[in-house]
Parts: C-alpha cells; structure tokens; sequence
C-alpha cells in the first residue's frame, strides 16, 4: 500500500480500510471500510454498544487498532512510511496528526481548575506556542462564536451542562482543526440545555469550512445536520445514506427497527 | 541537671517551670526529626508511587513488594536494621538521620499509596480531552493532573505529619533525645516522673491541636477547583 494509491478522486479527509479493534475477546470494530470526504457532515447513530464512539476515539488516537489502516488528510494515522515501508507510528508522527482534529466530548471534559478563558489559551499556548495576548484574542474569538464571552472569567463549575459544551467546543476550534469530532454532545445534558448546544454545533456546519464527524441520539438533528448518515451496528456500517432517505426509508431491517425504537422513545 | 540547665524540686509548680526549659530542647529534636522524616517519607512516597503507576511490571512489582514490606513490619523493626545492620555493611549513618530515614520509609509507603489515590481520582476523561488538544504527557501531569490531585493529597499529608510526629518517641532507643527521652532522663535523676511525663502530653497535645488547626485552614484554602464536579 503506497501513499499515491491512498488518494483517490474523491478525496476523503478520513479513510478507513478494514480496520479491526478489539477489546480483549470482543470485537469492537470488523473490518470497517469508512470515508469521509473534505467539509462532509457524517453523523453515526447506532445502539449502544455499536462501536460508534470507538471511530472517534481511535480518530482521536484515545485508542489504538489491531488491523487495517487509517488515512487522515492523505496520510496514514496509526503508522508512517519509513522508506518504502509502514510502520507504526512514532510519538512525533500522532502528535502531528492530531493537529488535523478536534473533539467535544459526551462529559465535556473541561479543565475544572481553570477559567473558561485558561480552558481555550491552554493548548495554544502549550502546543502552539501562542503569546498569552494571542492566545486570548483566539479565545475572544471562539467565545464570541459560541456565545460564551460573558462567562470567560467563570469556572466550569460556575456553568449549566450546556454552556460547559459551548465552552469544550470553543476549545476543540481554538486549535483550528481541520475536522471536527463530536461523540455523543448531548447526550450528558438535560433536555432543556440540549438544543443551545444543537444550534451552536449547527452554526458550525454552516460555515463549511469544516469536515465534522458525530455521533448522536438525536435523530432530528441528525436528519438535519447531516450530509449523509451512517447507521452502525455490532463494528460495521450496516447502511448509510443521505438522512431523508436513511431516515424515511431505510433499506435493512436492522436500520428499520433501530429506527423504530429510538423514535417510539422519543 | 541537664543540658547544663538546673531545676528546682521546691514544689510541682516550680519544677514544672524550670524543666521546661529542657523539654523545649527536646521539643526542637522532636520537630526536626518530625520535618526531616516527613520530607523523607512525602519525596520516597512519590517516587514509590511513580514506580507503582508505572506500566512495566519490572518496576511496579518490586515497589509494590517494598510498600507492603514497609507497611507491615513494626517501626521498631526498621529502625533497628537501620542502626544495626546497615554498619556492619559500611553505610554509617548519623542516629538522628537513621531515626529520620526509618520514619521516612515506613511513611514512605504510606504517603505512595495517598499520592496515587490522589491522582487515580482525577477523571479518565481529563487525559482524553488533553491528549485530544495534543498536550505532551508531561504538560498534562504539570497542568492538568497535579492542580487537581494536590487538594485532595495536601491534607492526608497533614495528617500522617501529626502521625510522624508522634512517632518521634520510639527513636530514643536509638539514643536520639526527643522530648519524651528528655522527659525520662529528668524523672530518672529527679524521681518525679508525674512532672515531666505530664507536661510531654501536655506540649504534644498543643502540638497536634496547632498542626490540626493549621490543616484544616490549609484545607479551607486550597482551591477547590481543583476537585472536579464528578
């Protein structure tokens, strides 16, 4: 497998090839085949269990694969070419990758000892080695997108679930990625802080200047959101489409009862 | 007499006064090898506790060996293998350092296991949420684990300090004079034992009231940010 052959016409920012992760005995993760092309919107719904929240995470480098290879951005995540050969990759080499990506996690993830502003300048600062003073206007400036500036001063603590969420997505752009990893955004909120999260992640997909990867249990946003959406179950994807056509008529059973019940719950 | 300093046996009151003086010597032995002790045991116990989180099985397993050993041999024990044995191996150590390094060790193990409580508390998903901003594992440990561990570790190191302290008594079998071995030399030579042995219980009671104090304001004080919500 060479680097040439790794970009076809289409140009997917993410590629997976047969990629298998386990844990232990289980397998997470069965030879998944999955791209996703450049400013694309991708969400993935599934139950429980699916290995939803494992794409991003092995995306995110949080967890490693057994088998397969990933492509990001043109070049292997999990391994680099030495020569002519791939190896796994060096510290050096996922540190550069991760730079391509950014994740909003389910609990947020805030730094709890930090303001909301040390939140966004920490990683500017630390990795990208940003003056305080730009670093700040960085921050400002997220803020700003995700309606957040009034609390900058404020602990996470001192913030509703939600204006956590604003806050965690301001620090994932901060870091300017090129994709966007969400995993599960809502689903740690109460309903009534749910759609201020929904409404600033949809901003985002507006701009179109970003690849952007969710998966979620909301199927209405979901339908919206999304260019097209993936239905996973047991480390494949069982069907994927465009929402109005996965979501009003999916083809496999599997889609159709997953359907069924999540929109009989509500 | 003692350290050059007379007393005064006319009445209770008055002997009580002019050893005090004395005690006060004792007190300062006590203190210094407290403090010595302590560092001793919080600097060991850190590295204990690297080695116990530590991913080869090479380096965690004999820390954990030495840990439980510490922890389950009597103080005693130690600090006679300390000053016995170690001589006659050519490793001549000070009485007070000896009495200060058996502290430290036995402590050591204890202070390992508060320190790794400390920092497993911190939630998995601060590493995640770091790594995913592409933070260096040592920027995380500096930023992001220690202002959250150290709350939670500061006051159990407060109060195994009240425990060293009163600790400090078994190494006058090693000759060391703190203040409860001061306070024996003075009975022994003035035969009232009620005096001295009273006012050691007295000055030891002041001594962890004010180190109790001191951490509970400490405790107060530290930012409880550094807890996470959950």
């Amino acid at each position: 497998m060479n680097e040439q052959a790794s970009v076809p016409d289409t140009d997917p920012i993410i590629r997976f090839d047969k990629v298998v992760k386990r844990f232990g005995e289980t397998t997470i993760l069965d030879q998944l085949d999955f791209s996703v092309a450049r400013n694309e919107i991708v969400t993935i719904i599934g139950p429980s269990g699916s290995g939803k929240s494992t794409v991003l995470r092995i995306l995110m480098t949080l967890e490693t694969i057994q088998e397969g290879l990933i492509h990001v951005a043109g070049e292997p995540l999990w391994h680099e070419l030495q020569g002519d050969r791939l190896v796994p990759a060096s510290v050096e080499h996922l540190r550069k990758m991760r730079k391509h990506m950014g994740m909003v996690f389910q609990q947020f993830n805030l730094f709890p000892h930090m303001t909301v502003r040390r939140n966004i300048t920490e990683a500017p600062m630390r990795v990208l080695g940003l003056s305080r003073a730009e670093a700040e206007a960085l921050a400002e400036e997220y803020l700003q997108l995700v309606g957040m500036m009034e609390h900058a001063d404020k602990f996470p603590r001192q913030l509703s679930g939600g204006q956590q969420q604003r806050v965690a997505i301001a620090r994932a752009l901060a870091m300017r990625p090129k994709i966007m990893l969400f995993d599960e955004p809502t689903s740690a909120l109460d309903p009534e802080l749910v759609g201020e999260v929904l409404s600033v992640i949809r901003n985002l997909a507006d701009q179109h200047d970003l690849t952007m990867l969710l998966v979620t249990h909301e199927m209405q946003f979901a339908r919206q959101i999304s260019d097209r959406v993936c239905f996973f179950d047991k480390g494949v994807i069982v069907e994927e489409g465009p929402p109005e056509q996965l979501f009003t008529a999916p083809a496999e059973a599997r889609t159709q009862a997953f359907l069924k019940d999540i929109l009989a719950r509500g | 007499m003692l350290f050059g300093i007379e007393w005064d046996t006319s009445s209770n009151w008055a002997f009580a006064w002019s050893i005090l003086p004395i005690l006060v010597r004792g007190l300062w032995v006590t203190l210094q090898a407290a403090a010595v002790g302590f560092l001793l045991a919080a600097l060991l116990g850190l590295i204990l506790a690297a080695m116990k989180g530590a991913r080869l099985r090479l380096i965690r397993w004999p820390a954990k060996l030495i840990s439980e050993f510490l922890r389950d041999t009597p103080l005693l024990a130690q600090l006679f293998f300390l000053y016995y044995v170690l001589p006659d191996y050519g490793i001549v150590l000070h009485a007070f350092m000896t009495g200060a390094l058996a502290l430290g060790l036995q402590y050591s193990a204890y202070m390992s296991e508060v320190y790794r409580a400390g920092i497993e508390a911190v939630p998995r998903g601060q590493g995640d949420a770091a790594r995913a901003l592409d933070l260096t594992p040592a920027r995380t440990f500096i930023d992001v684990v220690i202002p959250q561990a150290v709350p939670r570790i500061i006051p159990a190191l407060g109060n195994y300090l009240v425990s060293i302290t009163k600790d400090v008594p078994i190494l006058s079998v090693v000759s060391i004079l703190d203040m409860l071995g001061v306070a024996k030399i003075i009975g022994d030579r003035s035969f009232n034992y009620l005096v001295p042995l009273t006012l050691v219980g007295v000055l030891y009671l002041l001594l962890t009231l004010v180190s109790a104090a001191l951490i509970r304001m400490l405790d107060r004080r530290l930012p409880k940010q550094g807890v996470p919500l959950r």
